[in-house]
């Protein structure tokens, strides 16, 4: 109970949001789901959760009861999966289930929101009650029946992570292990951790709309520590995706191990740069952190909508140079950020959010866009049942611009290369963000010369947007496992850019004297 | 309540050795969590869930493994136990890995810690409301408010934990918050916005509704008209509300499985003068009401008061039983509980007038600091510290540094720890500090 009370007050900062690179819990665990009861053609789902039309019909009722715009039932079923191994034994296994409903009512820009994990009649009907007191009108009449949506195809599996036992995964991590150990004579100490889940969801809607997801999740970590003449070193790698076992084949494996032993031994060579202002490449890839920062989640319109956000009224007005189109789309296949149908039911698609350096369109969840009078974006996330949708990114990314990398490097006088992060975070209104380097390198005179480590970068969003004063044709995804967090909800995004000069920002170092 | 949770930690203990566990730990949790959002006058949210887990650690053939499950219907259960058992049996075996020793349970504390308020239970809408509605008109007492969301959180929480070595306990807690985010209109499209929140297990202890909404919007105003400060080494001074999160940094990798995966800058610092001897750091789980009270810990070790660090020597680190087998190390906690953080004699205003300048460090914004080496850099939002006052505000700047460098350069600490977190730290001064900025 302690630790619950902690992650209440962790839920408090003031109007922020972070990203962060998955922390090293102790976890690991297995296969098969739960015993279905019968399993039908019909509908599998509801099958799953034990209940028919009638019953959701029955809820529904009772969660109207007091009038709604619109309201849902988010039935869910995680089974998560996770093994570790340390000292040269895969020694921990975690598995857990996280099975509910929640219930949600909206009137307006009101919400009120139970969940029961006790999917009897009895227990759902006591939560929509609770749910429904936030209105006070005269009841609605819900849908009889509920149409199934077609259910979406960005990340169908051969087979269920519920069907891939321990002992298929164990030689994937004593590969990772002896292939890490072989990186280089100093290093120490290896540990790998696996996870995987399959996720099931069931959406039913005021509207009568009835939305399915089978969303299964995957991700691989390798953390190396390494000791050079009494100094020690550490880092890791990790990649992640909605994939099946199939996924994990050795040329992919050994890169992403191959990048934890390089990221830990140029640390013993790296150094802080100098404190100050400076002109900051990001490197392809996992630098649309950047972009998740100092643009995403300020275009969130939850923010928007409630006047909170620095781009609040700068819709339609020049916000970066011609060559600057930023996007979030949830529909790139297997991407770790990828959603078929959003967490209330809506299909998701890809939302220009600065078109050739134009503020074109926020993230919208259901009560946004209804505000706003525009169509929903598919924006609408959730943690778990557990928890009401709000507006959030899925996988952003900026898109190719006109110039090199080697054109970039090649113009930087004295600045540094941002390479690998292991987190960020801003804050909405005054827009202000932060990324922390773990690797990058220093640019002198328009070329590489020495490698550098843990630098904070620090920055204000729509000055950043301003100076990116060029953009290569190297756009690509990173597909390490990022979590986003916002007033306490995680959920898994991913984020991409080409190779991006930004003018200047302010880069945390040493002040030399 | 408690009862039918003991009953349920009991049953699962039974089942899993029914199923060929050796030993088994289990944790039957129940809680319920009410919040009010209330924004610009209206009724924005409001939540209200009751939820129910059962969490278990398998022993079996020298293996391990630990599972969770919201799901409790009882023909689901068993299976999921079982399988529990038939997952920690295709791993490896590993020989340090074993139940809580009995030892460890004894002298359990009995000394009541006060963390339940039964007035919590009974808290209604319009006691919730009438706080909202006071939060609300505090938060918006200014001109240049945007939005002000006003929140209140409230609840129960209760576990009861058993094991198949005779360890059977429940411990119960209520919480009772409330507080405010305050966005205000700054130059050009800028926002300045900030907040406060404040609460207790007791719906007696939490302060004045209006006065914590005020002390949102009194945060929130000084931000306003904020710039980058310079570039430069100078003294840095951290306000008591923002301490603790410097203190969690320090004390991230304090821990045994830390030092045995080598991944720790402690592991040199046992028993040596590391830092300052300003520096006392005492982990307490008995304090009456306090936010991380308990009787014993997750694994049943029974709480004591734990010295981390005293005058600057590090007296002992977090050691839970396993990687406290692995590393040789005795058992102390795995899990933090209160940390009270020695306070010294001078107030905030004292100790500004004493560093006659430098940067006031107010909140942190993102950053991060590598358990290996203690390098860290962390954004920060602050004044700048002007004739031994607080000046201008600043943003958008970074402090950089390693934190067992900066912590034998803390040159005074305030007589003023911070209530509202588990770490109790006062103010903390720091001398030549490394920022970035302009």
């Amino acid at each position: 109970m302690a630790i619950k009370r902690r992650d209440f007050l962790g839920q408090m900062a003031a109007g922020s949001a972070i990203v962060t690179m998955p922390a090293f819990l102790p976890g690991c665990g297995v296969n098969q789901a739960t015993q279905m009861a019968t399993p039908t053609p019909e509908n599998p789902f509801m099958t799953w959760f034990g209940v028919d039309e009638a019953v959701i019909t029955r809820v529904m009722t009772e969660l109207t009861a007091n009038g709604a715009d619109t309201a849902d039932l988010y039935f869910q079923h995680q089974r998560t999966n996770n093994l570790s191994m340390e000292d040269g034994i895969v020694s921990r296994a975690n598995s857990g289930i996280s099975q509910g409903v929640g219930l949600r009512v909206v009137i307006g820009e009101q919400t009120g929101y139970a969940f029961t994990e006790d999917l009897t009649l009895e227990s759902m009907l006591a939560a929509a009650r609770t749910a429904a007191a936030i209105a006070s009108g005269t009841g609605l009449v819900a849908p009889q029946a509920f149409n199934p949506k077609k259910t979406g195809d960005l990340y169908s599996i051969e087979l269920p992570w519920a069907d891939v036992g321990i002992d298929q995964k164990l030689p994937i991590l004593k590969h990772v292990d002896a292939q890490a150990r072989k990186g280089d004579p100093s290093i120490q100490k290896v540990s790998v951790n696996w996870s995987d889940s399959d996720d099931r969801v069931m959406i039913a809607t005021l509207d009568g709309h009835l939305i399915m997801d089978h969303r299964p999740m995957t991700r691989l970590t390798a953390m190396v520590t390494a000791t050079r003449d009494g100094e020690t070193q550490s880092g890791y790698s990790n990649i992640a995706a909605r994939q099946d076992f199939s996924w994990y084949t050795e040329e992919r494996i050994n890169k992403m191990v191959e990048e934890a032993v390089d990221r830990t031994l140029i640390l013993f060579e790296a150094k802080r740069p100098p404190a100050g202002e400076m002109p900051v490449i990001l490197a392809a890839g996992a630098s649309g952190i950047l972009l998740h920062e100092a643009i995403g989640h300020g275009m969130e319109a939850d923010f928007n909508r409630k006047g909170t956000s620095i781009y609040s009224d700068m819709i339609g007005k020049k916000v970066a140079e011609p060559f600057v189109t930023i996007v979030d789309q949830g529909t790139i296949p297997k991407e770790r950020g990828a959603l078929n149908y959003d967490d209330e039911g809506n299909e998701c698609g890809r939302t220009t959010m600065v078109e050739n350096g134009v503020l074109r369109s926020y993230l919208h969840d259901s009560i946004s866009s209804r505000q706003y009078k525009v169509g929903a974006t598919g924006s609408g996330r959730r943690q778990s049942y557990q928890y009401a949708p709000m507006p959030r990114m899925t996988c952003t990314f900026m898109e190719d611009g006109p110039h090199t990398k080697d054109e970039i490097i090649a113009s930087v006088d004295h600045g540094i290369i941002a390479e690998t992060y292991t987190n960020g975070q801003v804050q909405i209104g005054a827009g202000d963000f932060t990324f922390y380097v773990k690797n990058g390198w220093l640019v002198e005179g328009g070329k590489i010369t020495a490698p550098i480590k843990d630098v904070n970068i620090i920055g204000n969003g729509p000055e950043a947007l301003k100076r990116i004063s060029m953009v290569a044709n190297d756009a690509k995804l990173d597909t390490g496992g990022w979590t986003c967090g916002k007033n306490g909800q995680q959920v898994p995004v991913s984020q991409g850019i080409p190779t991006v000069l930004v003018s200047t920002m302010t880069v945390g170092g040493e002040n030399v004297s | 309540m408690s009862a039918d949770l003991q009953d349920r930690a009991a049953q699962a203990i039974e089942m899993l050795a029914a199923a060929g566990a050796d030993d088994a730990w289990a944790t039957a949790g129940q809680s319920r969590d009410v919040e009010f959002n209330y924004r610009d006058g209206a009724l924005e949210k409001v939540k209200d869930t009751t939820s129910q887990q059962l969490a278990v650690q398998v022993y079996a053939k020298g293996r391990y493994s630990s599972h969770q499950t919201t799901d409790l219907n009882p023909d689901r259960l068993a299976g999921f136990l079982k399988e529990a058992v038939a997952i920690t049996g295709a791993l490896e075996p590993d020989d340090q890995r074993a139940v809580t020793s009995a030892e460890l349970f004894a002298n359990r504390p009995e000394a009541d810690l006060d963390l339940v308020d039964s007035t919590v239970e009974a808290l209604d809408r319009d006691q919730r409301m009438a706080w909202c509605v006071e939060l609300d008109g505090a938060a918006r007492q200014h001109e240049r408010v945007i939005s002000a969301t006003s929140a209140v959180y409230d609840g129960t929480q209760t576990q009861a934990s058993a094991s198949s070595n005779g360890f059977s306990g429940v411990q119960e807690s209520t919480y009772c918050w409330l507080g405010a985010n305050v966005t205000l209109s700054d130059r050009g499209e800028r926002r300045a916005a900030d907040g406060f929140f404040a609460g207790s297990s007791h719906v007696g202890d939490v302060p004045d509704a209006g006065e914590v909404a005020g002390t949102a919007l009194k945060r929130a105003l000084v931000r306003l008209d904020s710039e980058k400060g310079p570039t430069g080494k100078t003294t840095m001074v951290v306000d008591s509300r923002v301490a603790a999160s410097l203190i969690g940094r320090l004390m991230g990798p304090a821990y045994a499985r830390s030092v045995q995966q080598g991944r720790s800058f402690w592991a040199d610092l046992i028993d040596q003068e590391a830092f300052s001897s300003k520096l006392t750091i005492i982990d307490d789980p008995l304090i009456v009401r306090g936010l991380g009270s308990r009787h014993y810990d997750s694994e049943g070790i029974s709480a004591k008061v734990l010295p981390i660090v005293e005058q600057g020597v590090v007296k002992n680190i977090y050691v839970d039983t396993y990687y406290g087998r692995k590393a040789g190390m005795t058992p102390t906690t795995g899990r933090p509980s209160n940390r009270r953080i020695d306070p010294g004699e001078h107030s905030l205003a004292d100790l500004l007038g004493a560093a006659g300048e430098g940067v006031y460090v107010t909140s942190w914004l993102g950053g991060n600091a590598d358990g290996t080496t203690g390098d860290f850099s962390l954004g920060l939002r602050g004044h700048m510290i002007e004739n031994g006052e607080i000046g201008r505000p600043v943003g958008e700047m970074n402090v950089t540094g390693n934190l067992k460098d900066l912590f034998t350069r803390l040159d005074a600490v305030g007589n003023d720890p911070y209530p509202y977190s588990t770490t109790l730290a006062p103010t903390l001064v720091f001398s030549d500090v490394d920022f970035s900025g302009v």
